[in-house]
């Protein structure tokens, strides 16, 4: 079989680990669901009146965009770094590498399991915000494109960086707090679950230099009414920067993953 | 089929780390369809010589031959036709020894059937089940199972039963004898010198990177031309222990003076005894802890 052949396979049966593991998937796959659905109605009233409910945003609509970015950073970075960091301390690398399996193969069997994850994450986040809560989802080609794009970015970025991070760990007894801490914080000073603009503004320039904040600028462009662009940082939606940063993040992530992963622990070689 | 080289040619192979060199000059030749066994303490260079073989590790001198290719630049065609059971292994919880073997499968050329190989592993009653419940043992037996699924050439087999009970030592043997049959060529290590005498054409013993002896398991430190040990008791109940090369005559003059020579043995060295003097004078100076693993 060829390389793409056995990717496949190789997504198949990372899904299969994937969905047997309950703790990933509910903190990663389901946590930004379930956090999107306790928040719409924990802060259902607040938006009852003024401005949101003018412009048609009730708390669930308030809250997706920041849910949508927090899912693709778990199911693409936190997954990836677990789950490689795991793979590597455990031995599933070196056993794959003792084989004539491509190494191209492990990791498009990755891509196509965070492909998958994510995508689910997006329709059933999606399905409970409109079904659920009646939110008013964005009906012009142009948000869609732009949410493609972010999407995209996000993901790919997320999922090397996390492939790069999970070098860090020394061994997988490590490696949950080494990734779930910062991941934590990122979502706290994104823009996730609190306004972005409630923030002071020096933490605003350190989560600028993060995807999570790009990721979740995006995608209040694509979810929230045109002219809240007003209340970002800049004035603007920025796509221009917005693209820039994340495919900054994302040529940086791919180089510190050729140079420096690795199919054996350390100090086993 | 290449020409039909041995499918192992190591000669003055040489690895250090920091100042210590674990292995130290070692040759080493392997034939087509020999079980070879590697024995030597802990720290003695089994597995760093093992995983030089296996392109896990670079080497700092020597050459190193296997399946005529060098293991440092060797290919992924090159691991097609090699299984390798690694020392220790874990991870795979959550899939099943099926799921397992048949994604494994994929991505050989000349697979062997999935069901064939639980049969031949004793696993096909547990194959549906997560690889997380397996026990020890079934765990070892479902890795020795993912290292042949790709019919190899040559397998290597790093301390394939540590952990294992006797019957499913007894069982594994069986499994090996049958691949080594098949013309399988395989290179084994191990603790366990009754597992060598069985399986193994021929040994090697390694400490402090060095190849101290290479025989068979009958031969291996002269044990076969040494002195035999006879002992026995005569009429008064005193007991007599007596050297000799040529024990038959001694037994026979015995049974002409006694009749039925009252508690007879005859002994020669056993291979646990004859490793334990190879090795001894190198324990110390290797500065490694004797740990030896023997089953009686």
């Amino acid at each position: 079989m060829n390389a793409v052949a056995i990717g496949w396979d190789r997504t198949v049966l990372e899904l299969k680990m994937y969905f047997r593991e309950k703790e990933a998937v509910f903190f990663s796959f389901v946590f930004p669901i379930l956090m999107l659905s306790m928040f719409s109605v924990i802060f259902g009233d607040s938006f009852g009146d003024g401005d949101a409910e003018a412009a048609g945003v009730n708390a669930a609509r308030f809250f997706l965009p920041g849910m949508v970015a927090a899912g693709v950073m778990l199911t693409s970075f936190q997954s990836m770094a677990l789950s490689v960091a795991i793979e590597r301390d455990d031995g599933t690398l070196k056993r794959l590498r003792s084989t004539p399996m491509p190494p191209v193969a492990y990791f498009l069997g990755k891509v196509g399991l965070v492909a998958s994850t994510s995508l689910a994450q997006f329709a059933l986040l999606i399905a409970v915000a409109k079904l659920g809560f009646g939110v008013q989802l964005p009906g012009d080609a142009g948000s869609w494109a732009t949410f493609v794009w972010v999407f995209l970015l996000g993901v790919a970025s997320g999922t090397v960086l996390g492939i790069a991070f999970s070098s860090l760990a020394s061994s997988s007894r490590s490696v949950g707090a080494i990734v779930i801490a910062p991941t934590l914080i990122l979502q706290f000073i994104s823009g996730v679950y609190f306004a972005f603009t409630d923030l002071p503004e020096w933490l605003k320039q350190v989560a600028s230099l993060f995807p999570l904040k790009w990721i979740a600028q995006g995608m209040r462009s694509v979810f929230f009414p045109d002219d809240w662009q007003t209340q970002e940082m800049a004035g603007t939606w920025e796509h221009g920067r917005t693209a820039l940063v994340l495919a900054v993040w994302l040529v940086t992530g791919l180089v510190v993953c050729a140079r420096t992963f690795r199919w054996t622990k350390r100090g086993t070689t | 089929m290449s020409a039909p080289q041995a499918p192992i040619r190591v000669t003055d192979l040489r690895k250090t780390y920091g100042d210590r060199a674990a292995v130290d000059g070692i040759d080493l030749q392997i034939e087509r369809g020999e079980v070879f066994a590697l024995l030597g303490p802990n720290g003695a260079g089994k597995t760093t010589t093992v995983e030089i073989l296996e392109g896990f590790r670079k080497r700092d001198g020597g050459t190193v031959s296997v399946l005529g290719e060098d293991p440092q630049t060797a290919g992924l065609a090159w691991r097609n036709r090699l299984g390798i059971v690694l020392q220790s292994t874990t991870g795979l919880d959550l899939i099943t020894p099926r799921e397992a073997l048949a994604s494994t499968a994929k991505v050989y050329r000349t697979p062997r059937d999935v069901d064939e190989v639980l049969a031949a592993v004793g696993l096909t009653d547990k194959a549906g089940d997560r690889i997380g419940k397996l026990s020890g043992g079934q765990r070892r037996r479902l890795d020795v199972g993912l290292g042949i699924i790709g019919t190899p050439e040559l397998l290597f087999l790093d301390e394939p039963t540590t952990g294992f009970d006797p019957q499913a030592r007894r069982d594994f043997w069986e499994l090996i004898g049958s691949l080594a049959d098949g013309g399988t060529t395989i290179l084994l290590t191990t603790h366990y010198l009754d597992e060598a005498e069985q399986l193994a054409d021929r040994v090697g013993v390694i400490a402090a990177g060095r190849m101290l002896a290479v025989d068979t398991p009958a031969n291996l430190g002269g044990r076969s031309s040494s002195l035999a040990t006879v002992t026995w008791e005569d009429a008064v109940g005193t007991r007599h222990t007596e050297q000799t090369s040529t024990p038959t005559q001694l037994v026979s003059r015995l049974g002409a003076e006694l009749g039925e020579v009252p508690k007879l043995t005859v002994t020669r060295p056993s291979l646990e005894d004859t490793y334990l003097s190879l090795i001894a004078p190198h324990l110390a100076a290797a500065g490694s802890e004797p740990e030896l693993e023997v089953v009686a």
